[in-house]
């Protein structure tokens, strides 16, 4: 148990104690729900996007019953063990509602009757089971399992995302109801675009290879969170989407050959791995991984058997992988140990505990009379009827069971009843009580109900299976478990799997090592490929920044200028807007005088670029802007041409009152520039782009609604004879007020940038030389 | 005057990004006051020119006369022209500011925010930092 012990207050101590009514309340409610269900699907609907075919729609039939069952009831013994498990922990109320949260967005996802309302409680689990991984977050690997959790399943939601809106173009509705009923879309030509995003979702959340590597590390995370969401609920998200997709996506050749070999392969990579760890809560996550290979391998199929073996092995693991997580959980908060090599001889102490973990581990092998080997033997029923490559799913499907049972035979004997000698060394000097009953009432339960469910199988598929069975395979099917088959090909296989998985178990130590072995001489696992995807994430990003954001000013001004260059001449050629603008046939008629200062300015300006002292570059730039003073005289705009020439006043007095503090150009400017012929290159291809623009522009008709429209009301609404002066103060004087504004704060930002200096050590400046300017053309 | 102000303005264009384009922080703020006068000018052309009739109205009468120049460019010049002086100015006290502290005007020595080598993560570039640093003899 990580973080530091803190004193608690009695509210969080309510609160922890409190939220276990509320699952024990769900599944109350959902349990009055199971007569109803039987018969019909329960549905409620709400509006809530109606234009885009999103509703809060919920609908529960046998499918998202059983996992409504499995997150509440099971939910409920979580929360009760959380409340003793999480005593002392920090922050274990907020702990508490993120836990709530997760159970109410998981219910979200099972009952939701609308594609996207669906992908919205996935995105939920997601989050919350991020936030619930990164509980100690100050233990830098709960940060990273937490976000390799994030990274991992949230980008199969946006896979998912993708798949659920074209499933739902495909067919036409939203509504989970109204595709179920359309049936299969595997005609469709979105069909395999579909197929593959909703599995690249499904095999994410359920941990499927090779995205497996997510879930052991997620271990990170309380034991209360790895018993729920790691092992019964959040990572069956996935295989319940497979299910809940079933009709409309199985029966291809796509579909069977892709699960069958997802599935398959881990399954059998996952048992074998577990059965190289040594840390319980790592070996009971890659069984998890193993139970969710073996449910997508049956999945595949379409066939009655299958469906059947997939649905009950849904239940029987949920039961058994909860109880043995929390098993596992209790016995790190005793035994202060939880690596079988240290664990051992805990019977006498812990009696409840030892009792659970004995029934549930015999559930997860498979024997007889638990509900986990009616499971198994449903298994080898859906296996011998395969349709694609049976003889490797026998294989697959025998292999797991056998290390199954190994790795059960192990967690309920090992830390328990074998390895006496150790016991000294466990615990609070070596003193090891049982467990408060609320940590081992929800085992025990659980794996009592497995056996239960094992005794009288009929009631499990009159209420359960039968409804389930019949949600995923489109129509209802005629299901009656029993214990007993007679003898035949199952029964021979599990008596076939017993004695393998004796094997296994005896020869644990041994195929531990090897494994390691084997493991240690891979070149790289699937957590390497995740660090080298992040790696190239940040190259990327780096690569970018180092392309882009290179720190160079004159770098920035190329790329923005290039790029509104490039943009301006493709418009220009690629609209064929450039072969209609007009080509002048003669020079225009000027007076003498205004050919004088059109030359005045056009000479000022390349005279500005070729000086080579500051002060005729200053007198330069004047002879422009006195220039273009008189242009606006010329042309009808006297109060223009009044403001031009009073700003260029003051500009002028300004450059020559700073520019000659500042260095001169012929030092400093030789080598300057990247290349001129270059920046030449640019500079005129963008003028000469807006000088081409503007004669297009020039030559179209000019609307003149808003024009008109001031001059005819100015005198008439703002009393104004001055039509210029009358916009600006009268029409749109607030414009003119931000403009002030603006002027008063550049005036203000350039009194700040003298007056606060980093140091003294600089030459001083009298005064600030930049003032706002004055009020300018209320008065012109 | 069908193409002698677009040309005009082209010219003030080219002139004032060419400016733009060096390292000098003097040039770039001369051609900052070129290229705002070019731009103030395309507002007004593309308004229309007309000779000599400004948008006034003649005492007693509700209407300009006919012929009128278009008032619109003209109120959104004026504006532009004193918001483009006031960036002007706020640019050349801040050129003036990083010329005291940082004794240069030389932008690609200006690196303070955005340094060359900040990239720990890339062995790659470390080496070049650091050759690059014992080439300067600081290391």
């Amino acid at each position: 148990m990580a973080g530091e012990q803190i004193a608690e207050t009695g509210a969080v101590k309510a609160v922890r104690w409190a939220a276990v009514a509320v699952p024990a309340t769900l599944a109350v409610w959902f349990l009055s729900m199971i007569p109803a269900v039987e018969s019909a699907p329960i549905r409620v609907a709400w509006d809530w996007v109606p234009t885009m075919g999103v509703d809060l729609a919920f609908r529960v039939d046998g499918l998202g019953l059983l996992f409504a069952l499995l997150i509440t009831v099971i939910g409920t013994f979580i929360f009760l063990f959380s409340a003793s498990y999480m005593k002392g922990y920090p922050a274990s109320g907020r702990f508490t509602f993120i836990l709530l949260a997760f159970m109410l967005s998981m219910l979200g996802v099972v009952t939701a009757d609308n594609l996207i309302l669906i992908f919205i409680f996935w995105e939920l689990t997601s989050i919350t089971s991020f936030l619930l991984i990164g509980t100690d977050f100050k233990n830098p690997e709960g940060r990273r399992a937490a976000t390799q959790a994030l990274v991992v399943t949230g980008g199969g939601g946006l896979a998912l995302m993708a798949g659920m809106i074209l499933l739902g173009e495909a067919a036409g509705t939203y509504s989970l109801t109204a595709i179920l009923e359309a049936g299969s879309i595997a005609g469709h030509e979105l069909y395999g675009g579909i197929l593959v995003l909703v599995l690249i979702g499904a095999f994410t959340k359920s941990a499927q290879f090779p995205f497996h590597f997510w879930l052991p590390q997620a271990m990170a995370a309380p034991t209360p969170v790895s018993a729920y969401l790691h092992s019964a609920t959040m990572v069956k998200a996935g295989v319940f989407l497979l299910a809940r997709l079933h009709p409309v996506l199985s029966g291809t050749p796509e579909w069977e050959v892709t699960l069958t070999l997802f599935g398959g392969v881990t399954a059998v990579m996952a048992s074998v791995v577990a059965l190289r760890q040594t840390d319980l809560k790592k070996m009971l996550a890659y069984t998890t991984v193993m139970g969710l290979g073996t449910i997508t391998l049956f999945l595949a199929g379409s066939g009655e058997a299958a469906v059947m073996a997939a649905v009950t092995f849904i239940l029987v693991h949920a039961l058994y992988k909860s109880a043995l997580f929390m098993v596992a959980g209790t016995v790190d908060h005793e035994a202060y140990a939880r690596d079988i090599n240290r664990l051992g001889g805990l019977a006498r102490a812990m009696p409840f505990t030892a009792a659970a973990a004995a029934l549930a581990a015999l559930s997860m092998g498979g024997l007889p009379p638990f509900i986990g080997f009616i499971g198994k033997e449903l298994i080898y029923e859906g296996a011998l009827e395969a349709t694609f490559a049976a003889p490797f799913v026998i294989i697959m499907a025998l292999a797991a069971n056998a290390m199954m049972l190994g790795v059960g035979l192990i967690l309920a004997l090992d830390p328990f009843w074998l390895n006496r000698d150790r016991r000294p060394h466990l615990g609070h000097h070596g003193t090891v009580h049982e467990a408060p009953p609320s940590m081992w009432a929800g085992p025990v339960l659980l794996s009592l109900v497995g056996l239960g469910l094992g005794l009288f199988p009929g009631a499990a598929s009159k209420w359960l299976i039968g409804p389930v069975t019949a949600a995923v395979y489109g129509e209802p099917v005629p299901v009656s478990l029993s214990l007993w088959h007679g003898i035949n090909a199952p029964l021979m296989l599990s008596l076939l799997t017993f004695a393998l998985g004796a094997v296994v178990f005896w020869m644990r130590n041994p195929i531990r090592r090897g494994v390691a072995g084997v493991l240690w001489a891979m070149p790289g696992s699937a957590d390497d490929v995740y660090d080298a995807f992040l790696r190239g994430i940040h190259a990327m990003g780096r690569g970018f920044m180092r392309a882009f954001q290179n720190g160079s000013l004159v770098g920035y001004m190329w790329t923005l200028l290039a790029f509104t260059a490039a943009v301006l001449w493709a418009t220009l050629i690629g609209t064929g807007a450039l072969a209609n603008v007009p080509m002048p046939s003669q020079l225009p008629d000027l007076f003498l005088y205004e050919w004088a200062v059109v030359g005045l300015i056009g000479a000022g300006s390349i005279v500005a670029v070729l000086a080579a002292s500051r002060l005729l570059a200053i007198i330069a730039l004047s002879g422009v802007g006195s220039g273009i003073a008189l242009l606006y005289v010329f042309f009808g705009a006297p109060d223009v041409a009044t403001t031009q020439l009073m700003v260029e006043t003051l500009l002028v007095v300004l450059l020559a009152l700073i520019l000659l503090r500042l260095p001169g150009f012929r030092v400093t400017e030789k080598g300057w520039r990247r290349s001129g012929l270059l920046d030449g290159t640019l500079s005129v291809a963008l003028g000469v782009a807006i000088t081409v623009i503007l004669m297009g522009v020039t030559a179209g008709t000019l609307d003149m609604v808003i024009p008109d429209f001031y001059a005819q009301r100015s005198v008439i609404d703002a009393h104004g004879r001055n039509i210029v002066n009358v916009i600006l103060v009268d029409f749109r004087a607030l414009d003119t007020m931000g403009e002030v504004t603006v002027i008063a704060l550049a005036g203000l930002a350039a009194y700040a940038l003298i007056k606060l200096r980093s140091d003294g050590d600089h030459d001083k400046i009298a005064s600030a030389p930049v003032t706002a300017p004055e009020k300018n053309r209320e008065t012109v | 005057m069908d193409f002698v102000l677009p040309v005009l303005i082209g010219v003030l264009v080219a002139c004032s990004i060419y400016l733009m384009l060096s390292r000098n922080l003097v040039r770039v703020v001369l051609g900052l006051s070129l290229l705002s006068n070019a731009v103030n000018l395309i507002i007004f052309t593309s308004g229309r020119l007309t000779r000599a009739i400004p948008p006034l109205v003649a005492e007693g009468g509700t209407l300009p006369p006919e012929g009128y120049a278009n008032p619109l460019p003209q109120a959104l010049v004026l504006t532009a022209i004193v918001i483009g002086f006031g960036l002007l100015a706020f640019a050349l006290v801040l050129t003036y500011r990083a010329y005291q502290e940082l004794g240069t005007v030389d932008t690609t020595a200006m690196r303070h925010a955005e340094p060359q080598f900040d990239e720990p993560y890339d062995d790659l570039s470390e080496a070049r930092a650091m050759r690059h640093a014992a080439e300067r003899g600081n290391v």
